[in-house]
């Protein structure tokens, strides 16, 4: 028995270990040094308790940042799901390549976010201001990335392109699962196309819709390698009579505020980031709850 | 496939317009990667005479290609080999270490295991950014006190994978493994083989499934990840990834779109071709992930 008890530790080792030394610690390290005066260079490192956070909600480029993400958050949330819903009913449906369709339509979830960003940033600073001008239309001659105002919209619609097929597939294995004797029945009975939509197919989905968007919610709110390809930050704008970067993400925020050596104060936005998320989580937890119970 | 949500029958013109919206819909998803074939069979100067128009010659695009793998500032080879042997090595530790730690928390039901199930699963939840600064100067202290350098390293960065992609790849795991029948494993035990051999002659050749899932899950990730390769191997250290030498590319070459746009074609080109090979098992892994 003792040999077996072994075994089992033996087993477990490797996994603990590095979890351990590449989260656990971190983390505890990463949430000590929020309330720090850590700057990256000097060794001595000094607590200063919650200065760090106090200090956030009044500086306009966080501000500015925690709304943004939160804006492009919603965005994503209703168009990446309006647009994979829309796709999974066409690969589901009778037209002919369906299978093809589907498989067309997952790819971009396979390109890095590092590379569509630049991508896209071609698309919209030199593709389309071509098509603008050969076809003298004046809205497209100035790069969308350049406008402050629509920067974070262009931003979702790169993100939909890029998620949208993934979720789909989420959607159509939900479609999937449902009886084709009930969608038959109700078209027998004479429900027309919107009708069966509507009444039947979406409640019966209920589940993959909580799903798909959590999952959006997150990756949104992570947002980080497209932002810094497609638009590092820019254009620039201003918020609270302050200069600030118009698409700048919260990821992308801790990120250059780190790299400006303010490491402590990175450490603080980047704890709140993590409180959002564990509020996101736990929300998801009490909606899966609730599903439990009505089944 | 069975056919359930589909228009019954429609009129013509009803289908016509419905074909030609998906037409759209489909070259909406697929002319990125147009512009970018067309792109990278330019040079710079054709690209900024006209960004749309057709190339000149075809041929550009294999100079390009040459240009981009004999670039005197970034490795680009060099890169594509590193990224190949950090995601095949950390593919590897992943689904064997987490496999066994997985087989282990299921099979055996002491407190211990529950509450080590319960911080994997709830380490989920932890940004990145709440880490990485850290992990880094943790790593670099780690290091310098053992004398076994993690940063800059393959070593070091496959051991970050691991640690990063355990907790969901036991949970993947760990959910399969409840629902295979334990007296199999007694079976084999009466028959005198040990707890070791039990798993690995037993037990995991009945993970075939859940392993393609759990390698394609970690293998898109991991080539394509940016952040962790760019702290722990630095963005002109030694060891390269794909990702770090095409934002190598674009910050040497500004605005250089025949350069840029090649690096990003041979950066997407393995992982497409490998898609349209693996289809099947890659878009079943994909939902099997996201609804666990």
């Amino acid at each position: 028995m003792r040999r077996h008890r072994l075994v089992s530790i033996l087993f477990v080792a490797p996994c603990v270990f590095a979890f351990a030394m590449n989260i656990l610690i971190p983390f505890g390290f990463g949430l000590y040094y929020s309330m720090t005066d850590w700057n990256g260079v000097n060794p001595d490192i000094n607590f200063v308790g919650f200065d760090n956070f106090a200090g956030l909600f009044s500086s306009p480029d966080f501000i500015y940042s925690f709304l943004i993400t939160v804006a492009y958050t919603a965005i994503n949330i209703v168009l990446v799901n309006a647009v994979s819903f829309g796709l999974s009913l066409i690969v589901t449906g009778r037209i002919r390549g369906r299978n093809f369709l589907r498989a067309g339509f997952f790819i971009p979830y396979l390109i890095g976010g590092i590379v569509l960003g630049y991508i896209w940033q071609f698309i919209f600073n030199n593709a389309l201001v071509a098509v603008g001008k050969s076809l003298s239309i004046a809205a497209l001659q100035t790069s969308f990335l350049s406008r402050p105002g629509s920067v974070i919209w262009i931003m979702a619609v790169v993100n939909t392109w890029q998620y949208a097929g993934y979720i789909m597939l989420i959607y159509v294995a939900a479609i999937q699962g449902i009886p084709a004797s009930l969608m038959e029945a109700a078209e027998v009975d004479g429900a027309n196309y919107p009708t069966r939509i509507f009444k039947i197919l979406m409640p019966m989905m209920a589940n993959a819709f909580t799903i798909s968007l959590f999952l959006t919610l997150t990756t949104s709110f992570k947002q980080f390698d497209m932002n810094l390809t497609l638009t590092n930050g820019g254009p620039a704008t201003r918020f609270m009579d302050t200069p600030i970067k118009a698409s700048q993400l919260l990821a992308m925020n801790i990120f250059s505020t780190a790299t400006a050596n303010r490491m402590a104060e990175a450490q603080a936005k980047a704890v709140v980031l993590f409180v959002a998320l564990v509020v996101v989580a736990l929300l998801q937890v009490a909606a899966n709850k609730k599903k439990e119970v009505e089944l | 496939m069975t056919v359930v949500a589909a228009p019954g029958k429609q009129l013509k013109p009803a289908r016509i317009l419905l074909g030609a919206l998906v037409a759209l819909l489909f070259a909406f998803f697929m002319a990125p990667f147009a512009m970018v074939v067309l792109n990278s069979s330019k040079t710079s100067r054709e690209i900024i005479y006209n960004a749309i128009a057709l190339p000149e010659s075809w041929g550009q695009l294999l100079t390009n290609v040459r240009l981009i793998f004999t670039n005197p500032t970034v490795d680009y080879l060099g890169a594509f080999w590193d990224s190949t042997v950090i995601t095949f090595l950390s593919l590897v530790v992943i689904v064997l270490f987490s496999s066994m730690c997985a087989w282990v928390l299921v099979r055996s039901k002491s407190v211990w295991s529950a509450v080590l199930f319960m911080a994997f699963v709830a380490a989920m939840v932890i940004p990145f950014q709440v880490l990485m600064y850290p992990l880094v100067r943790w790593m670099r202290v780690i290091g310098d006190a053992l004398n076994f350098r993690l940063l800059g390293t393959v070593r070091g960065i496959v051991f970050a994978y691991l640690g990063f992609g355990c907790p969901l790849s036991i949970f993947i795991f760990h959910g399969f493994i409840k629902n295979i029948p334990y007296e199999l494993e007694e079976s084999a035990t009466i028959d005198g083989c040990s707890q070791g051999r039990t798993f690995f002659l037993v037990v995991f050749p009945l993970l075939k499934p859940i392993i393609v899932t759990v390698l394609i899950l970690n293998g898109i990730w991991i080539w394509n990840d940016y952040l962790l390769p760019l702290l722990v191997l630095g963005s002109n250290g030694v060891v390269q990834t794909i990702p770090i030498a095409v934002t190598a590319f674009a910050g040497a070459y500004l605005k250089q779109w025949d350069l840029i746009l090649t690096s990003t074609l041979i950066a997407m080109l393995p992982i497409i071709v490998l898609y349209l090979f693996a289809q099947r098992y890659i878009i079943k892994g994909m939902v099997e992930g996201a609804i666990k």
